[in-house]
Parts: structure tokens; C-alpha cells; sequence
């Protein structure tokens, strides 16, 4: 294999970054230009709209439901995320370190719950929850979310605690560290560009759930934004607001931007260098 | 500081290795120790056990008189050096250097002038606001040191500290932990496989092989009465020849000529029948261009073919192969393996290291003296010393 960069092989490489790069990008552009296009253009077959109007946008942030679920989405995302990344830091660190009784097990189940198909759970967990009274609070979608979002924690995490030095540990321990302190001051820093990057997976996994969102919830109280999305109507009942979910579509991806770009900063390579000699 | 015990340490590993057995060991307070032997030969897991990153199986380790074997390592006030240095990335060199101090709750100025101290022992002064990543292999190693002389702690344990550096900065760090040793006067347990460093750092030695502990003593002590072929093999470089041997009264018939043995060598292997076969261990020093002795009959004479001249300058190492083998004795075959060297190959290799105005050059016959006052004599089955306590 050579690796020899020619300006011929950077021009191909750019060429392929393109078409990959219009092949993500060409549905975020659609319907940002349906957000923008009036009733009456939008299947006039432009894939760019003639005219720009604000209408969806204005619609939907006046519409109640809509900031309600936007609120919903935030604050039930964050808080399972961030539950999240409590226990799967602890839960990937013993894995990573310790050696217990039953870690093969938990790491098969962990792993078992990744792939348990979620429409099969919709009903039971429908019904345990109408029982003990949790439907359609942020409880009832922020369990199940914390649920599915830890075996994807725990197995992006474990990755990096085994790439953290082990002497490290040592090394703390020897200082004086209790080992609760060495796993705080030393490891968990250590592993911040770990919990960064499994924090964005994790949020990005809350934040598109539909599922839950529209069968755990009932009404405007925890229902999410995606769920929210299917609920829109039209100005009668035979107009479809195509261009307000659009916009919709649109709203609930800067979150995503924004958390990506935030943590983005915080993912730098190579942060343990100069631990040990290598 | 404080005395250090170990009575009758194991370490068995749960899958039945045994990697320590039975080690006894005192170190007094202040004392500089060096645990040396090949790889896999227990020296570190001793340190382990020590430091409390490992279990001990059974026996007692007693620090201050006071038995710490299930004492976890922070309650047992003893600071380590780690070969990979182990520094945090994320802190400050000065954080690294603070943070024994920070986890035990020192006040803040208490921390700056003993940081501050430590740093200009080390010469780390400048270098407090940069990260570990920026700095170099040797200013590592010192930050290193530096985390584990601020605390002031009962002992240090070292575990290779040096092995990372480049040569020559390795001989002037083994002068600098040599100094702040002295200095500060704190018991040190010091783990090596350079038997160089062995030799110039420690007040006594321990050699270990398999988890057994060879033999324990002063540098020159071990250099000049090493209780077995492995000790004898390890201590010292060029490390020591060794030829096969029939003793046959008061002569040893070698394949480098027929040497005789002094009296109190002679008492010493009397034990041995006639015609018994023995090993027989000679430093390179004690062969000596044959031209240059004033009185060569205080020893015996060899004849023998150079095979190759090295002049350092100050010194000149001749290298002559003599018929002969050696085969599996006690410890020889480990040492050959840990040298990476070919044992009985095309005979046994000799070294030996003449005055620099010798003038033996490769490929021509020279006769060599060889001062029969300074032979070791060997078991070749067992590998004890034969004449361990002679001289």
C-alpha cells in the first residue's frame, strides 16, 4: 500500500468527500426549502423555493404544543443522557478494570438489550406504566430512554477506559487515593473525551426516539417533538402542513448541531500523551 | 523512615505460579536496597507487595514493626517511581507533583514551598506550568521522582525508574537517585535488571531468580563471593567466564591449560574426589597479558588464539574461544537466555581485559596469566560456590 499523496489521489479523494457530502446533505437541504415554501409552491417540482416565506416557522413557535414539546424533548433528553452517563461510566470502568463475578454476564446483557427489537416492549411497558401511574410524565419516557441509551454507553465507554494506563491507577493509589478518589481525579478526567463522545451518541439516540415518544405519552404533558411533529394539522382539515412539520423538522436538528458542536471541542485526540513513556 | 520486614513473603498467583517464594528480607531504616535478576524473576511483584498493589499469599511484611499486609498502599506512606514515570497528563507538572500533598489535605502554602523544594532539587523549577506531554524523557523521569520525595514518605520503592532513558542520561540520573537517596536519607527498595545499576547504587544487593532469593549483599561482596553460577554469571560486565574443569588434587585441568589452586582453595574443594568435574569462574580482569606480569608464577600461564581485540582506551577486552562445553548448569542456561546469548556453541567464549599497552592482536596466539588467587570454583549440577568463603 502507498500512501504517497499525489495531487491526482487528493483530487479523487475530494471527489469522493463530494458525493458523500451531497448524499447527506441533499435531504437537509429539501426540507429546509419546503420550510420556506409557500402553500401553493410546494410541488411545483423546484428544488429550490421561488419564494421565501416564514409562515411555518411563525406558525409552529406560535402553536403551544409545539414549545411544549420542545421543552419536553430538552429537558427529558438531557436528563437521561445525563443519567445515562452516571451509571455507564461506573458500570464501563468496572468492566474496563475489574475483574468480578458475572462481568461476562453483564456485558451479554447489556449487550442482549441492544438489540431486544423496542416495538416488542411498547405494550408491556404501556401497561406497567398506566399502572404505576407514569404515563405521560417525563419519568415514563426517561426510564426507557436510560434503558437503551446504557448499553451503548457502557460499551463506547469500556473502549476507552482500557485505553487509559493502568499505572495511572497505580500511580494514585500509591499518592494516596482512595480508589473512588483515583477513579475521580484521575480516571474519569482522563476519559472526558469518552464521556463527551458517548454523550452526543446517547443524546442523539434520546433525541430521535419516536417510538416511546408517541406511546408513552398521551397528551402535550411529555410528549417529545417528533412525536408532537405527527400530531400537526392543517389550517382544514384537507390541507396537509407539510411546510410546518418541515420547519418543525428543522428546529429540532439545531439542538442537535449545537450539542454536537459543544462537545465537539471537548473530544481532543491524544489527551493522555505524556502519561507513560510510548 | 522506617524498617522494612519481609518474613517469609509468597505470592502465588491464582493460577498456581508462584512467583515469590518464601522471601525473607530485613531493610533497615535509611538503607538503599536493589532487588536484581533476570525478567520473571519475581523482583517486581516483591515490590508490588511491598507498595500493596498486591496481595501477599502468605508471610508477613512489617513496616515500622507493624504488620501492613492487608493495609491498603495509601495507609502505608510509602511513595513509587514507575518505570512508564505513570504522571498524570491532565495535570500541571507542579499539580503532579502537588497532588499526594492535595489528597492528604496539606494547606495550600505547605504544598507551594515543598513543591517549590522539591522542584529545585530537581531542577524542575521552570518547568512547574508545563504538561507531562511537553516535556522530555529525563524531565519526566524527574517529575516522577518529585511526586514521590514531597511527601516526605516512610519509603521509596523504585520500580526500574531509569530503564526508559537513554544511556547517558541514565548514568546521570543513577548519580542524581543516588544524591537525593543520600540526602534524604530514606529507606528505598529499588527494583533493576541492569546489574550496572546494582552495582553503583545499592548498599546491599539482592539477587533473584525464579522467585528465590540468590544471594543478599554488598556490591563487592557479591562481585568477589558470588554464592552460585547465577549470581556470579549476572554481577559484573563483562560478566564473569566459565570454563569446565576436572579437579584433580590440587590442579584444575581446564581447556584453557592446567591451572593450580591455591591452598585455601584447595581446603575449601577438598570435599571433591578426584576427577571430579567442576566449573571454574574467572573475572576478565583476572587474565593478564603474560608479557606485562612482573612475577608470573604467583599464577599459571595459558596459551591461547585471539579471536578478537576491542581497545576502549583505558582497557583492552580479548576474546578467545576455548574448547569446550558447558552444557544446562544451574543457572547458566538462564543467564544465556536473559543475555541472549548461544551457550555452548562452538566452544565457550572467554574475555578477558588486559593492561592497554598489550599488545595481543586477533587472529595471533598470546600467552595470558591468569591470577589463580581470584578463582571461583563451581558445582556444576547444584552451581554453589565452591570457594565462597575463601579470601
Amino acid at each position: 500500500m502507498s500512501t504517497i499523496e499525489t495531487p491526482r489521489r487528493k483530487a479523487a479523494w475530494a471527489a469522493v468527500d463530494l458525493v458523500v457530502l451531497l448524499y447527506a446533505l441533499v435531504p437537509v437541504v429539501w426540507i429546509v426549502s419546503l420550510s420556506l415554501k409557500t402553500d401553493g409552491t410546494l410541488n411545483d417540482g423546484n428544488f429550490f423555493p421561488r419564494a421565501i416565506t416564514w409562515d411555518a416557522y411563525d406558525q409552529i413557535f406560535n402553536n403551544d404544543d409545539f414549545l411544549r414539546a420542545l421543552l419536553n424533548s430538552i429537558g427529558i433528553c438531557l436528563i437521561s443522557t445525563f443519567v445515562a452517563l452516571i451509571l455507564g461510566t461506573m458500570a464501563a470502568y468496572a468492566i474496563a478494570r475489574l475483574d468480578f463475578p458475572g462481568k461476562r454476564s453483564i456485558v451479554g446483557i447489556s449487550l442482549l438489550i441492544a438489540m431486544f427489537p423496542q416495538i416488542a416492549l411498547v405494550t408491556p411497558l404501556f401497561r406497567i406504566e398506566t399502572a404505576i401511574g407514569i404515563f405521560d410524565t417525563w419519568l415514563g419516557l426517561i426510564i426507557p430512554y436510560i434503558t437503551f441509551a446504557l448499553p451503548l454507553a457502557i460499551y463506547t465507554l469500556s473502549a476507552f477506559f482500557r485505553e487509559i494506563p493502568w499505572e495511572l491507577e497505580k500511580a494514585a493509589k500509591m499518592d494516596g487515593a482512595t480508589p473512588f478518589q483515583a477513579f475521580r481525579k484521575v480516571i474519569a478526567p482522563l476519559a472526558l473525551p469518552g464521556v463527551f463522545t458517548t454523550a452526543i451518541l446517547v443524546f442523539i439516540s434520546c433525541w430521535n426516539d419516536f417510538l416511546f415518544a408517541i406511546s408513552l405519552t398521551s397528551s402535550s404533558n411529555a410528549r417529545t417533538v417528533p412525536a408532537a411533529l405527527s400530531y400537526f394539522t392543517g389550517a382544514t382539515t384537507f390541507e396537509k402542513p407539510t411546510a410546518a412539520i418541515a420547519a418543525g423538522a428543522v428546529v429540532i436538528t439545531i439542538p442537535i448541531i449545537l450539542f454536537v458542536l459543544f462537545f465537539q471541542r471537548r473530544i481532543v485526540a491524544g489527551l493522555t500523551s505524556g502519561a507513560v513513556k510510548g | 523512615m522506617a524498617e522494612i520486614v519481609l518474613d517469609n513473603v509468597v505470592k502465588r498467583y491464582p493460577d498456581g505460579a508462584l512467583a515469590v517464594d518464601h522471601l525473607n528480607l530485613e531493610i533497615a531504616d535509611g538503607e538503599f536496597i536493589i532487588l536484581v535478576g533476570p525478567s520473571g524473576c519475581g523482583k517486581s511483584t516483591t515490590l508490588n507487595m511491598v507498595a500493596g498493589l498486591e496481595d501477599i499469599t502468605s508471610g508477613e511484611l512489617r513496616i515500622d514493626g507493624k504488620v501492613v499486609n492487608d493495609k491498603a498502599p495509601k495507609d502505608r506512606d510509602i511513595a513509587m517511581v514507575f518505570q512508564s514515570y505513570a504522571l498524570y497528563p491532565h495535570m500541571t507538572v507542579y499539580e503532579n507533583m502537588a497532588f499526594p500533598l492535595t489528597l492528604a489535605g496539606t494547606d495550600k502554602d505547605t504544598i507551594r514551598q515543598k513543591v517549590g523544594d522539591a522542584a529545585e532539587m530537581l531542577e524542575l523549577t521552570q518547568h512547574l506550568e508545563r504538561r507531562p506531554a511537553n516535556l522530555s524523557g529525563g524531565q519526566r523521569q524527574r517529575v516522577a521522582m518529585g511526586r514521590a520525595i514531597v511527601r516526605q514518605p516512610k519509603a521509596f520503592l523504585m520500580d526500574e525508574p531509569l530503564s526508559n532513558l537513554d544511556a547517558k542520561l541514565r548514568v546521570q540520573m543513577r548519580t542524581q537517585v543516588s544524591r537525593i537517596q543520600k540526602k534524604l536519607g530514606t529507606t528505598t527498595l529499588y527494583v533493576t535488571h541492569d546489574q550496572t545499576e546494582a552495582m553503583t547504587l545499592g548498599d546491599r544487593v539482592v539477587v533473584m531468580r525464579g522467585g528465590i532469593v540468590q544471594q543478599v549483599g554488598s556490591p563487592a561482596f557479591l562481585y568477589d563471593h558470588p554464592a552460585n553460577l547465577f549470581v556470579a554469571g549476572f554481577i559484573g560486565s563483562p560478566s564473569m567466564n566459565f570454563v569446565p574443569a576436572t579437579l584433580d588434587g590440587g590442579t584444575l585441568h581446564s581447556p584453557l591449560g592446567d591451572l593450580p589452586l591455591p591452598d585455601e582453595h584447595r581446603r575449601a574443594v577438598e570435599s571433591g574426589a578426584k576427577g571430579r568435574e567442576v566449573i571454574v569462574g574467572l573475572r576478565p580482569e583476572h587474565f593478564e597479558d603474560a608479557a606485562l606480569v612482573n612475577d608470573p608464577s604467583r599464577g599459571a600461564t595459558v596459551d591461547v588464539t585471539i579471536d578478537l581485540v576491542e581497545s576502549m582506551g583505558s582497557d583492552v577486552f580479548a576474546y578467545f574461544t576455548v574448547d569446550a562445553q558447558l552444557g544446562g548448569s544451574g543457572g547458566l542456561d538462564e543467564l544465556a537466555r536473559d543475555t541472549g546469548a548461544e551457550m555452548g556453541v562452538g566452544g565457550v567464549q572467554v574475555t578477558a581485559r588486559l593492561e592497554p599497552t598489550s599488545r595481543v592482536s586477533a587472529g595471533q596466539p598470546a600467552r595470558l596469566w591468569v591470577d589463580t588467587s581470584k578463582i571461583q570454583v563451581f558445582d556444576p549440577k547444584s552451581g554453589d560456590n565452591l570457594t565462597a568463603r575463601v579470601g
